[in-house]
């Protein structure tokens, strides 16, 4: 039973290139415009290891995601109170962790195979996001562009203690290291985070190769300039970021909201419960 | 692995790797680097190394600590920068800001948690066998290159033809600029370090460039191109 259906409100996306000094690319992207789900993982290990664990990543999670939402909306609200949406991200990323990790485990050649992940699901005029390692969610809303992830990286650390400044940091020789991801430990750790969604709003998933090659205002420009063609905008990123040398994979994902997507009524959904809950408010 | 080249009146006195997380300078006997000269505190500074990092700190000195000759109370180390300690000069130079080739340039990898420790032991410098999981690796970098230099590409503008605008000169100094009316036709023409790109972005009718409809594909413009979109006529020119 399909319960969703956001392909009239959303628009996705997605261009992935392995960039000018690299052989392979290793990042793996994911959309389903319907589910209204956006995946983006960076690969690391050695040989292909690292184009098979973002591949792993986003099939899985995409493919879980996918069946969890199969019975049960995205929007609905649990005993406990949680939206599905989190829980359902939560459970299938933890699977995808344990699923990356045994393969690795398991065949030798694949040692050490880790990826980064950016997951986002887009319910009921909401947002969760799931994100591990230094691939980032970037939001669009007026003329201001905003990083509504946080890397867990050792240089993101060093910028939250003072040990250096966000300018400093361009010049650290520590860059990508993360300190996070996923498939390296039996557990993973997840960072979740929900955001409320308007129509007009464009979000960013990309891997480092794009921010790493890109200011933010040349990115807010791209943005605001051609979100009006998506998968122009997405090709002319990826363009961006090679011309500046393109010195990783870059891998973009782009979700124009183009209405509001309440869960519709009658549903158990949050939406219908936020109501409620506001009356009583 | 950073080191540091301890001179004087530039004679070469010592050469001394930043091999621990915590390196310190000073008059005193227990310091890591010791310089027995009464312009330096007892306790003067200290260098904390991060992987390829290292940090300068001022321990609160009498003289004080002085990187490329400004005064420092706390500096993220460069390669070449030359630390001054009353007559003593220090030169840091980072071996993995030069040696390391551009394919280990932002190759992504896992930092775990006992990685800065291992790091900072001179033994972990090189892993024993095939024991330790190829992410575990110390990671080689290189320094980012400077930014890049502006490209030699010479400055394009747009000179407006026909219409209201007729006469109106538009400077192609953004990475971006957009033609035309929103809803009804739009392009953008692109700078890119190899030249300025005009792309179609919506409409039903393609941009005209000297009377022909380009195509999806970017349109690479040539001085003296003349532009037509949204019935307007504009002529795009590069600056010698």
């Amino acid at each position: 039973m399909v319960l969703i259906d956001l392909s009239a409100a959303i628009e996705m996306a997605f261009c992935s290139d392995p960039g000018q000094v690299r052989p392979l690319n290793e990042d793996s992207v994911l959309v389903n415009q319907k589910l209204g789900l956006a995946v983006l993982a960076d690969g690391m290990g050695g040989y292909n290891a690292g184009e098979v664990a973002s591949g792993m990543a986003t099939t899985v999670v995409g493919s879980e995601l996918a069946h969890q939402f199969d019975t049960r909306a995205p929007g609905d609200l649990l005993e406990s109170g949680q939206v599905w949406a989190r829980q359902a991200l939560i459970d299938v990323v933890a699977r995808t962790n344990a699923a990356i990790y045994q393969a690795a485990q398991s065949q030798s050649q694949y040692t050490g195979m880790g990826t980064t992940l950016v997951a986002a699901q887009f319910y009921d005029d909401h947002l969760a996001v799931a994100h591990i390692g230094d691939s980032r969610l970037y939001r669009l809303r007026g003329e201001e562009l905003k990083q509504l992830t946080r890397d867990h990286s050792l240089l993101q650390e060093q910028i939250d203690n003072g040990m250096l400044t966000s300018e400093q940091a361009r010049f650290s020789l520590n860059k990508n290291l993360v300190t996070r991801a996923l498939g390296v430990e039996p557990t993973a750790d997840v960072e979740l985070n929900e955001y409320d969604v308007l129509p007009g709003d464009v979000y960013l998933l990309c891997s480092d190769g794009l921010n790493d090659m890109m200011e933010d205002e040349e990115i807010a420009l791209t943005l605001s300039t051609l979100s009006v063609n998506l998968p122009l905008c997405a090709m002319q990123l990826v363009q961006q970021a090679n011309d500046n040398g393109g010195r990783d994979n870059v891998s973009v994902i782009l979700v124009k909201i183009k209405e509001a997507f309440p869960a519709p009524h009658g549903s158990h959904g949050a939406g219908w419960w936020r109501r409620v809950q506001s009356w009583f408010g | 692995m950073a080191k540091l080249i301890l001179s004087m009146d530039n004679l070469v006195l010592k050469e001394i790797p930043l091999n621990k997380e915590r390196t310190t300078l000073g008059r005193k006997a227990h310091n890591d680097i010791q310089i027995d000269n009464l312009a330096v505190s007892g306790e003067h500074a200290v260098i904390v190394s991060i992987l390829n990092d290292s940090f300068l700190e001022d321990l609160n000195s009498t003289n004080g600590t002085f990187v490329n000759g400004q005064q420092i109370k706390k500096h993220f180390l460069q390669n070449n920068d030359v630390i001054e300690l009353g007559k003593y000069r220090l030169k840091y130079i980072n071996e993995a800001a030069q040696s390391a080739t551009q394919a280990d340039f932002e190759k992504t990898m896992v930092l775990r948690p006992d990685m800065l420790r291992k790091a900072n032991e001179p033994a972990a410098a090189k892993p024993a066998g095939g024991a330790v999981p190829a992410v575990m690796a110390p990671p080689i970098q290189t320094a980012p290159a400077a930014v890049p230099a502006a490209p030699a590409l010479p400055f394009g503008a747009i000179q407006i033809l026909t219409g209201s605008n007729i006469g109106r000169r538009l400077e192609l100094t953004k990475s971006l600029t957009t033609l035309g009316k929103p809803g009804v036709q739009v392009a953008v023409i692109a700078r890119r370090p190899i030249g300025y790109f005009l792309t179609h972005v919506e409409g039903a009718r393609y941009p005209l460039v000297n009377g022909m409809a380009i195509h999806t594909q970017a349109h690479e413009l040539k001085d003296h191109d003349v532009l037509e979109l949204a019935g307007v006529k504009m002529e795009f020119s590069l600056k010698a």
